[in-house]
């Protein structure tokens, strides 16, 4: 503090102290209104738009064409599935081992640079890795296909599986590991019979926030899963996925494609919200 | 039974089992690197094309136009950084005010515990929802507004989109920020109400100069989420490719250009220039980045 902060308090009354300190927190109160409102907003119109259109037709038809009524979204919800997994699978192993690399040799070089990577690999935006996962793979392969969708979802999860892993793996305590290996037990072994098991939950925990994160993504969508109008379990076609319906039925000018993309939304922010509550109250657990 | 097992595996198999786990354990660490380096050849690569055809025209001409073969970055570096500037300019002094009404004014009870579930829906929304309710419901309002203070009604826009983006980002800054308030010493903290500083005195005069670094490097961390954001933006930006000529006109962003034109661009130079445009955008939000990360640490 620089010394003549105390000249400047003296030069104030208490009341006008008290009227600042007042006058600060009345601002902080409405800032907090003021957050509030858009979510209650958002929510309040997906809900009251979602709600009429979930029947039971929405979740097992595919969508009709423009001037017939009904149709629902089944593509969508079996395509994000398949992507999530697709994506799970691809991610899960390489990012535990990346996760238990980095736990294993703190100090070493690689590590840093290893660390350098993740957080840069974090910030690249979910178009390019669209970009990468076309360039990488629906071009050598010649069409858009789940598979590449799938693979540019993983590079969103990568990093955040890492991250769990590293985190969780840290808390195990150091003695768990030296027990297994003082009873000569490999390192190997000790790690996928003890260390891994122990921090698996967390992990889980860790992977499942970032499930919800990258299944609620279009944009590395666009240009590698595409959309498909019909029910796809084919790795090597295009396939449709909830964000992709939401974003070509919204920016659709037919209100009836509009009303199933609210329903989409609604099913959409109840499967992301619900998957990232559940981690929060496991993660209490 | 288990033990008798463990002693058939012979000692020389251990130790290969062994060095094949350290291999993979290794193996994942460069398979990292590789996967940082493959990202940034491979757009590399790809904008050669588009790279030599278009020298320094790129950055000093102002036309997009496919059909005519020009191409230039400027229109949406400027649709990009402006509005992220706005958001920011939006979203950070709302940021900072809850991060300091969650760290010290409030740190516990209902009220607190009901903005975190607030902020935490906040940042669980896809940001194809935003840009959905955006399209229906702000674009509306944002054009009885210009209507009202006769301005073109175009209702979507640069101001739109930045209002958009500045509620996507108000979740991230503010946990940043709070992380960084909370790592301030309560000691210090202690040290002013000792002397007899209100609350306001002590964010203001000794909170505030501790964590000011920390509090830049969430801004530039958050300039860096709000410059790859795509759907929202894409949706209520207006999509006219031309330099931003008014806070409420339409525009586009180095994201939502790509979002929006990839799947229709045929001609290999047309897909090249989109993808030099992604490399610009991957080289921006990788610096401002690095630069955030970089003032953090050096804080700490």
């Amino acid at each position: 503090m620089s010394s003549n902060a105390g000249i400047k308090y003296k030069e104030q009354s208490l009341k006008q102290r008290l009227r600042r300190q007042r006058f600060f927190n009345i601002c902080l109160g409405a800032f907090a209104i003021l957050i509030s409102i858009p979510i209650f907003l958002i929510l309040g119109f997906v809900i009251q738009k979602g709600i009429p259109v979930l029947t039971w037709a929405f979740f097992t038809d595919v969508p009709k064409p423009v001037g017939e009524i009904g149709g629902g979204v089944a593509n969508g919800i079996i395509g994000s599935l398949i992507l999530v997994i697709l994506a799970s699978l691809m991610a899960f192993p390489i990012g535990i081992m990346a996760g238990a690399f980095l736990v294993e040799y703190p100090q070493h070089p690689l590590s840093t640079l290893v660390r350098i990577c993740i957080e840069v690999l974090q910030g690249i935006p979910s178009i390019v890795l669209g970009i990468l996962a076309y360039l990488w793979i629906v071009s050598p392969m010649g069409n858009f296909s789940a598979f590449s969708g799938g693979a540019a979802l993983s590079l969103m999860l990568l990093p955040l599986i890492i991250r769990a892993t590293e985190d969780t793996l840290l808390m195990i305590p150091v003695t768990l590991k030296e027990a297994s290996l003082s009873l000569g037990v490999p390192y190997y072994r000790t790690f996928l019979k003890v260390i891994l098991p122990t921090g698996l939950s967390g992990i889980m925990n860790g992977a499942l926030l970032g499930i919800s994160r990258i299944a609620g993504e279009t944009a590395p969508l666009l240009f590698t899963a595409f959309g498909n109008p019909f029910v796809s379990v084919h790795l090597g076609e295009p396939i449709n996925a909830l964000p992709l319906i939401i974003f070509n039925y919204a920016t659709s000018p037919y209100s009836d494609w509009q009303s199933i993309a609210w329903g989409a939304s609604l099913l959409l922010i109840i499967m992301t919200l619900g998957l990232s509550l559940l981690t929060k109250v496991l993660i209490r657990k | 039974m288990h033990n008798t097992k463990e002693t058939v595996i012979s000692e020389k198999r251990v130790v290969l089992f062994e060095r094949i786990f350290r291999a993979c354990l290794f193996g994942s660490g460069i398979l990292i690197i590789c996967l940082l380096a493959g990202t940034f050849a491979t757009l590399l690569q790809a904008s050669l094309p588009a790279i030599k055809a278009n020298s320094v025209d790129f950055f000093t001409t102002f036309a997009w136009d496919p059909v005519f073969k020009k191409y230039s970055a400027l229109p949406f570096i400027a649709g990009s950084l402006l509005t992220t500037a706005i958001a920011l300019g939006l979203a950070l002094p709302l940021s900072f005010g809850l991060a300091i009404f969650l760290s010290d004014i409030l740190p516990k009870g209902i009220i607190s515990s009901f903005l975190k579930v607030i902020i935490d829906l906040l940042a669980g929304i896809p940001s194809v929802i935003y840009g959905f309710w955006g399209l229906f419901v702000l674009v509306p309002w944002i054009r009885a507004f210009e209507l009202r203070f006769d301005i073109i009604p175009y209702g979507v826009g640069v101001m739109t989109a930045s209002i958009i983006l500045a509620l996507m980002v108000v979740p991230y800054a503010t946990s940043l920020t709070r992380e960084i308030l909370l790592m301030v010493p309560p000691d210090l903290k202690e040290a002013g109400y000792a002397l007899g500083a209100t609350q306001y005195e002590i964010i203001r005069d000794i909170v505030f100069p501790q964590a000011k670094a920390g509090m830049l490097s969430a801004s530039l961390l958050a300039f860096g989420r709000a410059l790859g954001e795509t759907m929202a933006v894409t949706m209520v930006i207006g999509n006219a490719n031309h330099m931003p000529d008014s806070l409420f006109g339409p525009a586009n962003t180095l994201a939502s250009i790509i979002a929006n034109e990839f799947t229709e661009a045929t001609d290999p130079l047309y897909i090249s220039n989109l993808i030099y445009l992604g490399l610009i955008l991957f080289v921006i939000s990788t610096i401002v980045g690095s630069i955030g990360r970089y003032v953090i640490k050096r804080w700490n």
